[in-house]
């Protein structure tokens, strides 16, 4: 079965379509690269599949293993293993990065009827998530992305993910204000996640990434659907030629 | 306004006063002041809205009428209170205890006194006749008629005197209790005079015992801090649902002097605590920070009034409100600067959260300024929890509930850390946790 399905989607931001019928079939194992210019529908995808509230679906369906995942609140998404690693994290001051991350955790552990997690199994197990991602240990200790500059926002993401090993991961543009060295850091922490189990959606405008996190597809997409499948090669072509060619296509 | 004593809540309420005055504690002149506190009462009668200052908390229609004065506490009203009080105790603070608007010393923690601290009931000060405490405790303002109403029946409450120079090591905690299984109404009233160059911490706690529900709470606080002297203040209110709490702080500052308050009301079924500070000498500073969680149909009122009337004080106000279901907080704020207060630097801010749609909260900055060199202000913010960080927060597996509660502690700890004492800031924590534990 895959991992997961969305068929047809249709979707609308106050009262305009911005997903016109997309599909995209995502099994375990797999990486999937999306590419497309500006405002085609990346983050707004990876928004519906998540749940984020504000959009409508007009039409087709997103499948978890499966299951209807539009029928699903966000909190049963994540504890089900569906991750969205944000464009833009949010700064939620007053709530300590630790706090949050074990609240997260047991929340989800409880949604999956597992045992939650004592504070000091907690500790250990962040303090190396932490370590290996070269995450210093004080920005546990501050509030969630609270004066984090963007990079360090973009591995707090990375952290997250990490921490909550899901089954399907979305990164949206986690290249995005990240330095080369800091790029390879968060790439090799993705990669280290990459299993028989797990599949990843990229999303991102550059090929870059995609020499440390390779692709097993690449999508473009362009005006809420996605307009060229293929395997990684597509992401070289695209970069010689750009976007201008697809959008006639769209 | 004479239409207003001759209502049935007046005369029923006349009556009673008729029949208790001779009864309530001090003899000759405080029973003189009683009956004209009482005579001011009456001419107004309960405040109600077209009376500006109680045009959010409208009393008469809210609280009808006041209720029959609570008997003296038995045995088993005793027993009852000692277990509310255990369930809300605070390591290291020396307890004090009232039931049913009467000092109770067993339940109270009297023994091995700081040097230069001295406790008695109110009721046998009054008795006992000590003039100038005794006016001390009663100088309070008749126009206020809830406060002329708490001077005309206070049955007891504390008198604490702090010599000069003493530090006190243990915080004082003044604890409400009603116990009563009738309704009935309670007055109390304290007198906290600081000397010069103390440092004291009180805590004053509203509750009531098991099974209590509909009561009424009248209190006032009287506090003189001295030149040089601190005072930290913390106020918890955690009256039942049904519960009135109408109290009332009148606190006056020497030179040098500081003021931390922090206040925090999460029961009763409408409340409303009045502070007056005045500032009597110069270069003294004052801290008041609040946070009201309420719910339901609950109804809080906090009203401030800062009095600068010399130069170089520093006032702050930073009141904050949580407020949920059909739940209503208003928050009045006034600070005067008279003409000779030049230099003052007096800033007040207050910021609601609303988490229904039917919640309100009601928000009354006044500035009177009558010097030229200060610096003064006030804002104010209301708005609902932030649905970016909430989504953001769900996203990572938090069941709705769960998020709201880290976003809603986030709001309450940045008052809540204003509180000094470790002990008490974890109280009040603890105290905000129920509330949201109890919303889960
Ligand atoms: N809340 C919203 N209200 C109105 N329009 C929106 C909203 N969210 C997205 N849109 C519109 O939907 C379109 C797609 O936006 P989206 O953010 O999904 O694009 P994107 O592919 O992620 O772009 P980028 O590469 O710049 O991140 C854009 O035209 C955008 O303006
Ligand atoms: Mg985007």
């Amino acid at each position: 079965m895959s991992l997961l399905e969305v068929k047809d989607l249709k979707v609308r931001v106050e009262e305009r379509e911005i997903l016109h019928g997309l599909s995209l079939t995502v099994n375990p194992g797999e990486v999937h690269a999306i590419m497309g210019p500006n405002g085609s529908g990346k983050s707004t995808l990876s928004h519906v599949i998540a749940g984020k509230p504000g959009y409508e679906v007009t039409g087709g369906q997103i499948l978890f293993r499966g299951e209807d995942l539009l029928e699903m609140e966000p909190n049963e998404r994540a504890a089900k293993g569906v991750f969205l690693a944000f464009q833009y994290p949010v700064e939620i001051p007053g709530v300590t990065t630790w706090n949050f991350l074990h609240a997260a955790l047991n929340a989800q552990r409880k949604a999956r009827g597992e045992d939650e997690m004592s504070s000091p199994a907690f500790l250990k197990k962040v303090r190396e998530v932490a370590k290996s991602l070269n995450v210093p240990q004080d920005m546990l200790k501050r509030g969630v992305n609270v004066g984090f500059s963007g990079g360090e926002k973009k591995r707090n993401e990375i952290l997250q993910m990490a921490l909550f090993e899901p089954a399907v991961c979305i990164l949206d543009e986690m290249d995005s204000g990240l330095d080369i060295d800091a790029l390879r850091i968060a790439a090799d922490g993705v990669n280290a996640l990459r299993s028989p189990e797990r599949a990843m959606v990229v999303i991102t405008h550059y090929q870059r990434l995609l020499n440390y996190i390779v692709p097993d597809y690449v999508h473009v997409m362009s005006k809420g659907r996605v307009v060229k499948s293929g395997g990684k090669e597509l992401a070289l072509e695209l970069e010689e030629s750009g976007y201008t060619q697809f959008e006639d296509a769209a | 306004m004479n239409v207003v004593a001759k209502t049935e809540t007046g005369r029923a309420l006349g009556d009673t006063f008729a029949l208790v005055c001779d009864r309530l504690p001090g003899k000759g002149k405080i029973s003189d002041q009683r009956r004209q506190a009482f005579d001011a009462y009456e001419r107004l009668g309960l405040p109600h809205r077209r009376i500006e200052d109680w045009k959010y908390t409208d009393l008469r229609a809210l609280m009808r009428e006041v209720l029959p004065l609570a008997p003296a506490p038995d045995a088993a009203a005793l027993k009852r209170a000692a277990a509310a009080a255990k369930s809300r105790a605070i390591d290291g603070v020396r307890r004090l205890v009232l039931v049913d608007g009467t000092f109770a010393p067993a339940l109270s923690d009297l023994g091995k006194l700081e040097k230069g601290l001295s406790i008695r009931a109110l009721s046998e000060v009054l008795e006992t006749g000590d003039g100038a405490l005794s006016a001390q405790a009663f100088a309070s303002d008749n126009s206020n008629p809830m406060i002329a109403l708490n001077g005309a029946m206070a049955t007891d409450g504390v008198v604490v005197e702090i010599a000069d120079g003493t530090v006190l090591s243990r915080p004082l905690q003044i604890v409400h209790v009603a116990s009563g299984t009738t309704p009935a109404a309670m007055f109390t009233r304290s007198l906290l005079r600081l000397g010069r160059d103390v440092g004291a911490t009180l805590v004053e706690s509203y509750l009531a015992a098991d099974g209590v529900k509909a009561y009424q709470a009248h209190d006032a606080l009287v506090v003189a801090i001295g030149d040089n002297a601190r005072l930290d203040h913390v106020r918890l209110v955690e009256d039942t649902v049904d519960a009135f709490n109408i109290s009332s702080a009148t606190v006056s500052l020497g030179a040098h002097a500081h003021l931390n308050t922090f206040g925090m009301t999460t029961g009763g079924h409408v409340s409303r605590y009045q502070l007056t500070v005045a500032f009597a000498g110069e270069g003294s500073k004052v801290e008041t920070n609040g946070v009201n969680l309420i719910k339901g149909t609950q109804h809080a009122d906090t009203t401030l009034f800062m009095d600068h009337a010399v130069p170089d004080c520093t006032s702050r106000e930073i009141f904050r409100a949580v407020v949920d279901g059909r739940a209503h907080s208003v928050f009045q704020g006034r600070i005067i600067v008279r003409p000779d207060a030049q230099k003052t630097d007096a800033k007040m801010m207050t910021r609601a959260l609303l988490l229904s749609d039917e919640a309100e909260a009601d928000n009354k900055p006044e500035l009177e300024i009558f010097a030229d060199d200060v610096t003064c202000g006030h804002g104010a913010t209301t708005g609902a929890l932030d649905e970016s960080l909430l989504f953001y927060m769900r996203a990572r597996g938090l069941p709705e509930k769960e998020a709201q509660a880290l976003l809603i502690q986030a709001f309450v700890g940045e008052a809540i850390e204003t509180i000094v004492n470790d002990d008490l800031r974890e109280v009040a924590i603890s105290t905000a946790q129920r509330w949201l534990e109890a919303r889960a």
